[in-house]
């Protein structure tokens, strides 16, 4: 019962320093790494969490973007140019809604995953970076979901995709990579003012309205255009509707790099930040 | 270094009054003070950024590896904040510590539980987050269910589990992670006696398989019979270290108010009324000396002196009230059980009354004395000292006394030795 129960040779043991850190520290990616097992059990939990008690369960995935996308139908839909011609316009909102919703969920659940998780920040080690990564694990399930529900509507509408579907992949991770850039930043804010709480909502709706989600960026003016596609989501849902629905239309290969390059810059700013204030987590929170 | 398992050295730890009551520092009133910062800095007026605080200051040992070092000091001297330092929880603010091994902390019970998932799945949840890998977790499984004794409700929420049930489940989880160094906080504070008691056998089951154990524990039996040395912190200052019994006695001496001698030198201060006022009362082991400290096996005498100032037709009488470290009264007995006492007729003057303790009687721990003097015909309390004294009874296990060759946890309030006849007796026995 006490005896190891461990085979041949212990592996050595590991060395653990501590003492105050100043100005900047490494990312320590290897350690987070090594705390995957952790990071998957996290997801899982919210995965049983999310829907327990629920009447209609994981449903609530497609029921979210689905009825938005009614509701964008019914307003939006017939006005003229709102989306390009022969597009079906639920369509074409969809395809916008399904990556917008995996951002912005993914955005909302990591900017609160520290504070939501005070108990275990104060009483257990692990990296904190963990939280905010974990937090948009089981949106990415709703999403794979969703994206089964917008193959069946390109079906119904008679759209089959082409080769191009494959980009979906490298532009979901874009969408991720940027609602982690957004939420690691803000989820290290959020445990020193709790401002960031009612703050990040409202942001979503604005950032919402930014975002090609309802209308064509098309629509956006020419003049204007650059600084909108500053938005690293206008490049993600471009790219989305470009690689489901594009009919062989040319690639938004500038917009999509934009966005890149912008999230590179905000995930670099937050995982600064986040480093820079996570020895005071514990403290604070 | 060789041997060390952790060498903490210069640790201190500063933290902001005033963060407590305002944790959710407010956006607007820190972006206020960064635009004034620079208008006050220009006047010459710099803002004084709070009072600050050190929780640990200057703290230094070293533990080697399979050593089982308990923490002891009053409530705030640092105990909690230098587990959650040595843990990782919290930064220092000085010094450095180095730790050889995996590590595990238990600061609370049941740690990651989840209220809506059920037993069977806190119990992956609570492991992962305590730093158990998913194969670890599965191995055990069995053992944790079994030690918890909860299997038939293995599929039921845990937030439809009783309390007792949560730490058990909880603690289970705890007791079954096989890090090489363990720092546990005052978990046994929690849940029924009986459990404790487990609790703490399965803990010195993990000091025997040689893990590097730091526990903090108000529990003065638990830390004797656990830790072969201690530290006692003090306003975040280590004031002692070494072998347990010398850290514990010097705690329990430096600790005021609860000695195992009190006066009142003062007679209109005492606790009492206009007809018997306490005087003195305190502990008078028989080798002599003072009474903190007492060997389980030697009796004592309890020696209270009280004033009659105006008895009138009242007759007081010294009750004394034993309670353990659980709080559950032991015994209460009073002076007018000596039959002479009980016929002699009150007058002014003072009172010592004496009552002995046998040895092998008292259960090793903590033992608290409340003091009354009260009269029986009219029921009249006079003076009552609720804690009066306290000092502390410890078997030292060394073979003789009520345990036997037992070494392990012992439950029960007393712990007498009885008289035990044993006779081996032929295999035809009973045919």
């Amino acid at each position: 019962m006490i005896a190891r129960r461990r085979g041949t040779t212990p592996e050595p043991p590991a060395v653990i320093r501590i003492g105050p850190r100043r100005g900047w520290v490494s990312l320590n990616l290897r350690e987070l790494w090594s705390y995957r097992e952790l990071g998957f059990f996290f997801v899982w939990r919210d995965l049983k969490v999310r829907y327990k008690q629920t009447l209609f369960g994981a449903l609530w995935a497609v029921i979210q973007p689905f009825m938005l996308m009614v509701v964008f139908s019914l307003f939006l839909g017939r006005i003229s140019g709102i989306a390009p011609a022969g597009v079906p316009y639920p369509l074409f909102a969809f395809a916008g809604l399904v990556p917008w919703t995996l951002f912005s969920q993914s955005l909302i659940g990591s900017s609160d995953s520290l504070v939501g998780a005070s108990n275990l920040i104060q009483k257990v080690y692990f990296p904190r970076l963990l939280l905010p990564v974990a937090a948009i694990g089981s949106y990415l399930l709703d999403f794979v979901i969703a994206m089964a529900v917008l193959g069946l509507m390109m079906l119904y509408f008679g759209l089959l995709p082409s080769a191009t579907v494959l980009w979906v992949i490298p532009l979901t991770a874009l969408a991720v990579a940027t609602s982690l850039a957004v939420g690691i930043g803000l989820s290290a804010v959020n445990v020193r003012y709790r401002d960031v709480r009612y703050a990040v909502p409202f942001l979503v709706q604005v950032w919402l309205f930014a975002s090609p989600v309802a209308y064509s960026a098309d629509l956006v003016p020419a003049q204007w255009r650059a600084i909108y596609e500053l938005n690293p989501m206008a490049g993600v849902i471009e790219g989305f509707r470009w690689a489901l629905i594009g009919q062989g239309a040319p690639p938004p290969v500038g917009a999509i790099l934009v966005s890149t390059v912008m999230t590179a810059i905000v995930l670099v700013l937050g995982l600064a930040y986040f480093r820079r204030v996570e020895r005071t987590f514990a403290d604070v929170i | 270094m060789g041997n060390v398992a952790i060498s903490v050295e210069g640790i201190g730890k500063r933290y902001r009054i005033g963060l407590q009551q305002d944790r959710y520092g407010r956006l607007t009133e820190s972006l206020w003070g960064a635009l004034r910062a620079p208008i006050d800095m220009v006047r010459g007026k710099r803002r004084e950024s709070g009072e600050w605080i050190w929780v640990l200051r200057d703290v230094s040992f070293e533990l080697h590896h399979g050593d089982v070092v308990g923490v002891i000091g009053r409530n705030g001297a640092g105990k909690t904040t230098l587990l959650k330092v040595l843990s990782r929880i919290t930064e220092p603010t000085t010094g450095n510590a180095l730790l050889q091994g995996r590590v595990g902390s238990l600061l609370e019970v049941g740690t990651g539980f989840h209220p809506e998932l059920t037993g069977r799945e806190n119990v992956f949840m609570s492991g992962a987050v305590l730093g158990m890998r998913r194969a670890e977790i599965v191995r055990k499984f069995d053992e944790i269910v079994e030690f918890a004794g909860i299997e038939q409700f293995l599929d039921t929420p845990v937030k439809r589990y009783s309390s007792g049930m949560q730490v058990r489940l909880g603690f289970a989880v705890a007791a079954h992670l096989e890090t090489e160094i363990l720092f546990i906080d005052e978990v046994l504070a929690v849940g029924d006696a009986e459990f404790q008691k487990k609790c703490l056998g399965k803990m010195s089951e993990l000091g025997e398989g040689g893990r590097t154990i730091l526990f903090v524990s108000h529990s003065m039996p638990a830390m004797l019979r656990l830790c072969q040395r201690a530290v006692l912190l003090d306003h975040g200052r280590v004031v002692t270290a070494g072998p347990t019994h010398e850290v514990v006695r010097a705690y329990l001496e430096s600790d005021l108010g609860r000695t195992s001698e009190r006066r009142w030198d003062d007679p209109s201060t005492a606790p009492g009324d206009d007809v018997a006022r306490l005087r003195s009362i305190r502990v008078v082991p028989a080798r002599g000396g003072r009474g903190d400290e007492i060997d389980i096996r030697e009796p004592i005498d309890i020696e209270t002196v009280y004033s009659s100032v105006d008895p009138g037709s009242l007759r007081p009488m010294a009750i004394l009230h034993f309670y353990n470290d659980e709080g559950t009264c032991l015994f209460v007995s009073n002076d007018t059980v000596n039959r002479e006492w009980r016929s002699t007729p009150r007058t002014r003057g003072i009172v010592r009354s004496t009552v002995r303790i046998p040895g092998n009687f008292l259960a090793e721990g903590r033992v608290t004395v409340t003091a009354e003097v009260t009269s029986n015909d009219s029921a009249i309390v006079h003076a009552s000292e609720a804690d009066a004294i306290a000092f502390q009874v410890v078997d030292r296990s060394d073979g003789d006394g009520a345990r036997g060759d037992y070494s392990r946890s012992w439950p029960g309030v007393v712990r007498p030795m009885l008289d035990w006849t044993v006779d081996v007796l032929p295999e035809s026995w009973g045919r």
